[in-house]
């Protein structure tokens, strides 16, 4: 029997390969500068009158730009488990896109266990509400 | 053509959580700045009120609101909203106004009643939402300024020390300070046995938010002449500016920066004093004290460098050395900062300009800086808002 299919915590913002999944972002055709999330109908470049995106797979590795924790439980609509578990958050330097993109840490990664210029992956881990959501995990190889 | 116009009076009511009607703070900041200003609530022209958002909440209506409650009289009526820069961009409003002629003497009036508790969106299913989206993944206010203080960390090499010293500094600046929330000494000690909220930030790194209010009194300068205040402090500069794309910095409530493949990444909180000293026609060497917006104490020093006090990753060391204490070179957040106050949003720029006026008079007694002659605001808030204003005397 197959495993029940898990629901995206946001619908269409990554997609749902397990194995090796991405962030789902857009791209003007115009000038090429990249959004995240993808829900954009005018390009945002002041010099660019860009209406047409195609929607792309964002890098799925960067390098850590800088990171945190959340030590309390956030507020609604964050759901989480009591007693609440902290967990790591980064903000991580996509080389291709230019971009930093924010994201929850993989679970049982500390912040101690985390560097500002760390290369990092993404990854699907279930939130306390079983919904998927995307993390970033550090390599187990680490290029400076 | 000279584009100043006078700060003939200040007034606020002092910031704590009252938990009474914003209206009510309002009216006690406005009649202050009257009775300071010497003016007659009937020959104010102009009533400029900045806003706040939120819903179901009469913020928005600000300007009338606060023209009503003061007894209405007949003036011209204005509402900012440009969150935590309202304050300032109704402060540019009354000065169109004034310059273009329309009206020689205005009120500024800002003032905030806070929910309880932690700031959280409104209840619903709302995707299309990026501050809904943001706490739907897990990410809070806090998250955002330990990100840029543990940035700092990496780069300059500042530590969690150097953050609870501009803590240390401020809550000395402000123990004296009457309109002041919070006016209790600390340690650097007490700041390291606070509760961890975002690594490396703890409690006490961290501002509050507050009820207050604040209110000027401004005028053309032939109008504080005739008045016989030719002497009054002068608003030199406004800045207002938008980012400009691409944005380096995940900023609230954003979950990524812009994409810098077709632009150069640009820092916003460095642009709005830029714009400022640019329209005062002075230099960063000229400011004598600055009131910034310490969301955090790390944030305190990013400031420092915004305004160009000093090269990037200088900041910390100038706290080290007591610059940035009253009685050093360049003192920073004078008032005690949003340390001591807490947000109270609408409100808060104008209590800075508040804090300038009473130190360019030199009546701030235990907190003056002496010789004040030119004072800088800085701020940032939600949706691309931020602003800098310019006192002088
Ligand atoms: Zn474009």
């Amino acid at each position: 029997m197959d495993a029940p299919v898990k629901t995206p915590v946001l619908e269409g913002w990554f997609t749902l390969d397990e194995r090796e999944p991405h962030l789902l972002g857009a791209c003007c055709s115009a000038c090429g500068t990249y959004y995240f999330p993808k829900a954009i109908k005018f390009c945002r470049h002041p010099d660019c009158a860009g209406e047409t995106f195609e929607e792309v797979k964002l890098s799925r590795t960067g390098r850590i730009w800088s990171y945190t924790n959340a030590a309390y439980k956030p507020p609604e609509p964050y759901i989480s488990n009591d007693p609440f578990v902290p967990y790591g958050i980064a903000a991580v330097e996509l080389e291709k896109e230019r971009m930093i993109v924010l994201g929850q840490v993989a679970s049982g990664v500390g912040v101690e266990a985390l560097k500002v210029g760390m290369q990092v992956e993404l990854i699907l881990e279930s939130l306390d509400d079983g919904k998927l959501t995307w993390k970033w995990k550090p390599l187990a190889e680490n290029k400076p | 053509m000279n584009k100043d116009i006078a700060i003939l009076g200040v007034g606020m009511h002092p910031w704590g959580k009252w938990g009474r009607n914003f209206v009510e703070y309002g009216v006690v900041a406005a009649r202050a700045a009257l009775a300071d200003a010497g003016v007659n609530w009937r020959d104010v022209q102009f009533v400029s009120g900045a806003a706040t958002m939120r819903n179901g909440y009469p913020g928005y209506v600000a300007g009338a609101t606060f023209a009503q409650a003061l007894g209405w009289q007949g003036a011209q009526v204005n509402t900012s909203y440009a969150a935590c820069a309202s304050g300032s961009q109704a402060l540019a409003a009354a000065r169109s106004k004034i310059l273009s002629g329309e009206c020689e003497v205005a009120l500024v009036i800002g003032a905030d009643t806070t929910p309880k508790g932690f700031l959280a969106p409104q209840k619903g299913e709302r995707p299309d939402d990026p501050d809904w989206v943001r706490f739907r993944v897990g990410i809070t206010n806090p998250t955002y300024f330990a990100l840029y203080a543990r940035r700092r960390m990496a780069l300059y090499g500042d530590t969690q020390d150097d953050f609870a010293l501009v803590k240390v500094k401020n809550a000395e600046h402000g123990f004296d300070n009457p309109n002041a929330r919070y006016r209790k000494k600390f340690s650097a000690q007490d700041v390291a046995a606070s509760a961890m909220v975002a690594d490396p930030l703890r409690l006490m790194d961290i501002c509050a938010t507050s009820d207050g209010a604040a209110a000027l009194i401004v005028s053309s300068l032939d109008y504080a002449r005739r008045i016989g205040k030719k002497d009054a402090p002068r608003v030199a500069a406004i800045s207002t500016v938008t980012p400009t794309f691409a944005t380096d910095t995940v900023e609230m409530p954003d979950l990524a920066t812009d994409s810098a493949v077709a632009a150069e990444p640009l820092r916003f909180r460095a642009a709005l004093p830029r714009k400022a000293y640019e329209e005062a026609g002075i230099g960063p060497e000229d400011v004598s004290l600055a009131e910034v917006y310490d969301l955090s104490t790390a944030l305190e020093l990013d400031w420092m460098e915004d305004l160009q006090f000093c090269a990037r990753g200088e900041a910390a060391r100038l706290v080290r050395e007591g610059v940035t204490r009253i009685g050093g070179r360049l003192p920073v957040n004078p008032s005690g900062g949003l340390a001591c106050f807490g947000e109270a949003v609408p409100a808060q720029a104008l209590a800075q300009v508040c804090e300038l006026t009473w130190q360019l008079r030199g009546q701030s007694g235990s907190r003056q800086v002496q010789g004040a002659k030119v004072g800088i605001t800085a701020n940032q808030g939600l949706f691309g808002h931020g602003s800098s204003v310019i006192v002088k005397r």
